[in-house]
C-alpha cells in the first residue's frame, strides 16, 4: 500500500526546486547590488544611496506571481530586489546609480534609488512618498476600465501607509475591486521614527478592513510565506475579487540610507540581533532543509551573483554620461520623434 | 455651424473624443449620473457606462494620481476637479508627478492627460468656488494650460488636449458656461495649443486677457470705440502655457501699448509672465507701460453681492484702465 507523503511547502504552493533556487539567487543579487552600491558609495562613485537589506526575500517572493512585462509594478526605493525579480539587470541598477547618460530609469535625472523602467513596466518613481501607490491604482482602474487580465503591485514602508493619498488609493481600489495588490514593507522604522510611533493600532494590514478587502500580515523573512500571500493575492485580482494589502514585516539591516546613521536611534544589541533575521541566511536554510541547496551549490550561487555584480558594475561605468545639451529634451513630447 | 454655449461646447467636444477614441475615460466627482455638478457630463454615463464615465469618492488626489496611472496604461483620461478651488488635494500629484513624469524618465513614460477644472468668480462662490488659480500650474513645467473664453475655442481645445501627448490643465470660467452662445464649426473642429487669437483688431492698444475676461474686454472695447474713439486689439490668449508669444509681441508691435487682465491676483499672477515677456521682448515697439489690470489682493472672493463686485473685473474697471494707458 502506498504511503502519501506530504508535499515539501514550496510543493505546496507550485514551486519546483529550481523556482526556489531562482528566487535566492534574485534574493542574492539584489544583496550583492546593495553591497556594491554601497562600496561605491563610500568610493566617492555614487553621492546618495538608499538600501534594501533585509527586504529582499519579501520583494523577490511577492513581486514573484508577476506576469513579466504585462502586469505592473509601482516600486518604491527600497526596491532593488522587487525590480530585479521584475526584470531589471544588476546593470541597469548600477548603471541608474551611476547617472550615466543611458540609465533606463532616467538617463541620469533622478537621484539613485528612483527605479523605473518603461521596457519593464516599472512604474518611475519620485521622491514624495505614497504618489506611486495611486499610479498602480490608475493602472488597474484602467485594467479594469478595458476588461483586461493585467494585475498591478505597488510596494512602499509602513511610514507611507499614513499618507492620505495611500488611504486614498486603498479606497477607490475597494469601492471598485480593482486588481491591485498592496505591499507595505514593515521594517519597523520610518528613518528613526519606530512604529508605535507612526502606525495607531500597529497594524497596517488591520486598515484592510475598512476598505473593505483583506490585509494580511507575512513574515516578511520568510519568503514562501510571502509568495503565498502574493500569489493568492495575484489569483484574486484577475479573478476580480478586488485587491489584497499585504503587510511584510522586515528587517531594516542598514542605516535609512547613506546619509542616516541608525546607530543614533537603535540600539546596537537590537542592530546586531536583527542579522539572524536576514531573509537570506533564513531562506538559505530552508532550502537546505528542503533538501534543495547545499553548501556547495550556495557557494556556486555567490560567486555567480559577485560574477554578475563584477560584470555589471564594470560595463556600467563604462556607459557614457548624460549629454547636458539633452539636458532641456523630453520636457512634453513636442518636437519629439 | 451649430450655436452652442460653453458647456454644451465642452460636452460635445467629450462625447465626440470619447466616440472617437475608446481610451478617452472620463473620472470625477458626479460626473456620472448627475452628468456633473454643472452638467458638464450630462448624457455621458448613459452613452458610455461606468467603466468610461465614472463617479469616483470625493478624493482629489486621488482623481489626479489615479488618472496618471490610466495615463501610463494607455488610457486617455479626463479627470475633473469639481472646482478649481478643491484641486489642492491633488497638488502632489499634478506638479510632483505628472508634470514631471517625461522629463524624470527621460521621454519613456508621457502622460496624456486632461484636468478639467471650473475656476472663476462671478457665480455668489465665495472664497472656495470662485479661485483662479492658473498661475500655480502656468509656473509648473511640464504641464500646458489652456483657458478658453468662447465656445467654438472651449470645444477645439478641449478636443486638442484630449489629443495631446501632455497633461494639459484646462480651465474653464463657470460664469461662461451658459453666458452666451455661438457658432462652433461642425465636424472634427481642433483648435491648437498654443495659439492665441486677436478678438478684434485695433491700432491704440492690445487687451490680453483670456477665459471669461475675453467676454469682458470685447465689451470694453466697443464702449472705448463709442465713447472715445479708441480702437482696442483684444487678443484672447486661449492657450497661456506655452504662450503664444509671436502674437502678443506683434500686436505690441501695432498698437505700442498692452494691458494684461485677468481676475486672479496681480502679484505673482500669469499677468506677469505675459508683461515681462511684452517689456523685454517688445520694448523698442513700447509707448506707455505695460500695465496690468487684475483682482484684488485679498485671498479670495468674498460672499456678499458688493463685497463680490468689488473684488470682479468687468469691462468697466477695464475701459477705465485703458483709458488711463491710451492717454499716456
Amino acid at each position: 500500500m502506498a504511503e502519501t507523503q506530504a508535499q515539501p511547502r514550496h510543493a505546496e504552493l507550485g514551486l519546483t526546486d529550481q523556482d526556489v533556487l531562482d528566487m535566492y539567487r534574485a534574493m542574492l543579487l539584489a544583496r550583492a547590488v546593495d553591497e556594491r552600491m554601497w562600496l561605491m558609495q563610500r568610493a566617492g562613485k555614487i553621492a546618495f544611496i538608499i538600501s534594501g537589506q533585509g527586504h529582499e526575500g519579501a520583494q523577490v517572493a511577492t513581486t514573484w506571481p508577476l506576469r513579466r512585462n504585462h502586469d505592473w509594478l509601482a516600486p518604491y526605493y527600497r526596491s532593488i530586489a522587487s525590480a530585479i525579480t521584475f526584470g531589471m539587470t544588476a546593470e541597469d541598477i548600477i548603471t541608474a546609480h551611476l547617472a550615466k547618460g543611458d540609465d533606463v530609469s532616467s538617463g541620469g535625472r533622478q537621484m539613485p534609488g528612483h527605479y523605473g523602467g518603461a521596457p519593464y513596466n516599472i512604474v518611475s518613481l519620485s521622491s514624495p512618498v505614497g504618489t506611486q501607490v495611486l499610479h498602480a491604482v490608475g493602472i488597474a482602474m484602467g485594467a479594469w476600465a478595458r476588461g483586461e487580465d493585467v494585475v498591478a503591485l505597488t510596494s512602499y514602508g509602513e511610514g507611507t501607509a499614513n499618507q492620505g493619498e495611500v488611504h486614498e488609493a486603498m479606497n477607490f481600489a475597494g469601492v471598485h475591486r480593482l486588481p491591485v495588490i498592496f505591499v507595505c514593507e514593515n521594517n519597523g522604522y520610518a528613518i528613526s521614527v519606530p512604529l508605535e510611533k507612526q502606525v495607531g493600532g500597529l497594524s497596517v494590514a488591520a486598515r484592510a478592513q475598512g476598505y473593505g478587502f483583506p490585509g494580511v500580515t507575512v513574515d516578511g523573512d520568510d519568503p514562501l510565506a510571502c509568495y503565498a500571500a502574493a500569489k493568492e493575492a495575484h489569483e484574486r485580482g484577475r479573478r476580480g475579487d478586488g485587491p489584497t494589502l499585504i503587510e511584510a514585516r522586515v528587517v531594516r539591516l542598514t542605516s535609512h540610507s547613506s546619509d542616516d546613521d541608525q546607530r543614533r536611534y537603535r540600539d546596537p544589541a537590537e542592530v546586531e540581533a536583527l542579522k539572524q533575521q536576514d531573509p537570506l541566511v533564513g531562506f538559505g536554510r530552508q532550502l537546505r532543509e528542503l533538501g534543495v541547496l547545499t553548501d556547495e551549490l550556495d557557494q556556486q550561487l555567490r560567486a555567480e551573483a559577485k560574477a554578475e555584480i563584477n560584470e555589471a558594475s564594470r560595463r556600467a561605468e563604462a556607459r557614457p554620461e548624460p549629454d547636458v545639451s539633452a539636458a532641456e529634451r523630453h520636457v512634453y513630447a513636442d518636437g519629439e520623434a | 455651424m451649430a450655436e452652442m454655449n460653453i458647456l454644451e461646447a465642452i460636452r460635445s467636444a467629450m462625447d465626440e473624443e470619447m466616440e472617437r477614441d475608446d481610451r478617452v475615460m472620463v473620472l470625477g466627482e458626479d460626473v456620472g449620473k448627475k452628468g456633473g455638478v454643472f452638467g458638464a457630463t450630462d448624457g455621458l454615463f448613459a452613452k458610455y457606462g461606468e467603466k468610461r464615465v465614472l463617479d469616483t469618492p470625493l478624493t482629489e488626489g486621488m482623481i489626479a494620481g489615479a488618472a496618471a496611472g490610466a495615463a501610463i496604461y494607455g488610457l486617455r483620461p479626463i479627470a475633473e476637479m469639481q472646482f478649481a478651488d478643491f484641486v489642492y488635494p491633488a497638488f502632489n500629484q499634478i506638479v510632483s508627478e505628472i508634470s514631471r513624469m517625461r522629463y524624470r524618465s527621460n521621454g519613456t513614460f508621457g502622460l496624456p492627460m486632461v484636468i478639467r477644472m471650473p475656476y472663476g468668480g462671478g457665480v455668489h462662490g465665495a472664497l472656495y468656488h470662485s479661485q483662479s488659480n492658473e498661475a500655480y500650474f502656468t509656473s509648473t513645467v511640464g504641464l500646458k494650460v489652456v483657458a478658453p473664453g468662447t465656445p467654438a475655442d472651449a470645444k477645439g481645445l478641449l478636443k486638442a488636449s484630449v489629443r495631446d501627448p501632455d497633461p494639459v490643465m484646462f480651465f474653464e470660467h463657470k460664469k461662461t458656461y451658459r453666458l452666451f452662445k455661438a457658432d462652433v464649426p461642425d465636424g472634427d473642429h481642433l483648435v491648437p495649443i498654443g495659439s492665441a487669437e486677436v478678438a478684434r483688431p485695433g491700432k491704440d492698444l492690445s487687451i490680453f486677457c483670456y477665459g471669461y475676461m475675453r467676454t469682458c474686454a470685447l465689451e470694453a472695447a466697443e464702449t472705448l470705440a463709442r465713447e472715445d474713439g479708441v480702437e482696442a486689439e483684444v487678443v484672447d490668449l486661449r492657450t497661456l502655457r506655452p504662450l503664444d508669444r509671436a502674437t502678443v509681441l506683434g500686436s505690441v508691435e501695432r498698437t505700442g501699448k498692452a494691458l494684461v487682465v485677468h481676475e486672479a491676483n496681480r502679484f505673482g499672477g500669469f499677468g506677469a509672465e505675459v508683461a515681462a515677456t511684452i517689456a523685454q521682448d517688445g520694448f523698442e515697439h513700447l509707448d506707455g507701460p505695460v500695465t496690468r489690470l487684475a483682482g484684488p489682493e485679498v485671498p479670495g472672493v468674498p460672499y456678499h453681492h458688493d463685497l463680490e463686485e468689488w473684488f470682479m473685473i468687468g469691462p468697466a474697471k477695464i475701459v477705465d484702465a485703458a483709458r488711463a494707458l491710451a492717454a499716456y
